[in-house]
């Protein structure tokens, strides 16, 4: 494929199935991650001490516990008592409560955002609790927790490449791989990092366009 | 009729409302002045039941606000309330500010709602303005917003707490000349308010509040011009002095 260099058309498709890889399981966790961050970020900054308090514990294990160790642990575990899951699941699992550990505070200090003034005044108008938390404090939570979001979402996808240390070949994995095989690793090494960017360049403009379209209200 | 008989109300240790006794007739316009921190607005916010009370009771065409099978959400239908603070709902256009409460809680078809907003909307001066966020208007055309967000519910009553404080001496006319139609027009309101010449000249009655009680209340040419009780006429001074600065 290139004068002089071994890199060619089956190295390039092995990095994109890595990324695919990278892709699914990034997917996966965001979307988990992201709709127990919401559950947990709403109990949050609602719940009274006696829940808030072992909540934030538990997710703050999430939050400071090297992801590495956690995908390890986690797996190891799983082997000993003998479930029967695959390490694509026990990655995807993971990450998703570590993505919601994060996700819950942005969650909850977007929910926070809304000013005690302006929900006084959807209840002032007969709309209920809930009613006043789907059409007023969510819409309002999402704009302010959108950029922070958008961040989790490329962080995790970056981190994801952990999960090679429990046998899956991501996109980090199989460039490794292939450096080995061939011994170009500036090469493959560039075409990993612009895979990566790849990838995120669409999700940091779907975030920074929505983001200008929502300021226009504000 | 809005009936407040002997309501006390404490955040904490402190104690806002110490027995405040008073009622509403229908169509009446009702002013409260006074310092600030005199409880006041507290005393709105107990009337559509935002706020709890200690003791005492709030009756609302004879349902009594407080009491447990109250159902506030159908309660606070007939309540309108526009608050010092500027908080038209910031995602939505002027026009969906004011739908939203007759599609979701009145349960109207999206035509309707329409219908009713852009009536309300006409009545307060904002028609050519359907389209806009609130951000993109001025302090006073977002109150306005908000009297017609609470108008489009047709409640008998409207509090109004303050709704020229944050407002920007220039724009405060618009504002006030919403609220004479209103009161024009028969709408049961009280008034909570720093502006002492516009309360004179809408109120069928001033009621003067200090320190969670109400001082002195009964028609403006005496709570205002010959207030009673040596309190009023301090505070009715003090204003006065500073107005002609």
């Amino acid at each position: 494929m290139l004068d002089g260099s071994d890199f060619g058309l089956q190295e390039l498709l092995l990095m994109a199935r890595g990324a695919g890889m990278t892709l699914m399981i990034t997917f996966w966790a965001v979307l988990g991650g992201t709709l127990m961050g919401v559950v947990f970020g709403l109990v949050r900054s609602v719940a009274p001490w006696w829940i808030n308090w072992p909540l934030g514990a538990v997710l703050d294990i999430f939050r400071s516990v090297p992801l590495l160790i956690q995908l390890v642990l986690v797996n190891s575990f799983k082997s000993i008592i003998g479930l029967d899951v695959s390490a694509f699941v026990v990655s995807c699992v993971v990450l998703a409560f570590y993505t919601s550990s994060y996700c819950s505070e942005i969650v909850r200090a977007g929910v926070q955002a809304v000013p005690q003034t302006t929900r006084r005044a959807a209840r002032s108008l007969g709309l209920s609790y809930w009613q006043d938390v789907r059409v007023i404090v969510f819409p309002i939570a999402l704009r302010v927790s959108l950029p922070s979001w958008t961040g989790l979402t490329l962080g995790v996808m970056k981190d994801s490449a952990l999960v090679m240390w429990i046998g899956i070949a991501e996109l980090l994995r199989t460039s490794q791989v292939i450096v080995t095989r061939i011994q170009e690793p500036l090469l493959v090494l560039s075409v990993c990092g612009l895979l990566y960017f790849l990838m995120s360049y669409p999700i940091s403009r779907l975030g920074a366009h929505l983001e200008t379209k929502w300021r226009d209200l504000d | 009729m809005i009936e407040i008989d002997n309501v006390r109300k404490s955040f904490g240790p402190l104690e806002v409302l110490k027995g405040v006794s008073m009622t509403v007739a229908k169509g009446e316009v009702v002013s409260v002045l006074g310092g600030s921190g005199s409880g006041k607005s507290t005393l709105l916010m107990c009337v559509n039941g935002l706020e709890r009370i200690q003791s005492g009771r709030i009756l609302v065409d004879g349902t009594e606000v407080h009491a447990r099978a109250t159902d506030l959400n159908r309660l606070r239908q007939k309540i309108g309330i526009v608050f010092q603070q500027l908080n038209a709902f910031p995602h939505l256009t002027v026009l969906e500010n004011v739908m939203l409460a007759p599609r979701k809680v009145l349960r109207k078809s999206r035509e309707e709602a329409e219908a009713i907003a852009l009536r309300q909307l006409k009545h307060v001066g904002l028609e050519d303005k359907l389209k806009v966020y609130p951000s993109k208007l001025s302090g006073g055309q977002q109150q306005r917003v908000a009297i017609a967000r609470a108008l489009a519910m047709s409640p008998d009553y409207m509090l109004l707490d303050e709704v020229t404080s944050a407002l920007d001496p220039q724009l405060v006319g618009e504002v006030l000349d919403t609220l004479r139609m209103l009161s024009g027009e028969g709408m049961t309101m009280i008034v909570v308010t720093h502006e002492v010449s516009f309360a004179r000249e809408v109120s069928d009655r001033v009621a003067f509040f200090k320190s969670g009680l109400i001082h002195e209340i009964g028609p403006p040419d005496q709570v205002i011009d010959n207030p009673r009780e040596p309190e009023t006429a301090q505070f009715m001074k003090s204003v006065f002095s500073s107005h002609t600065r």
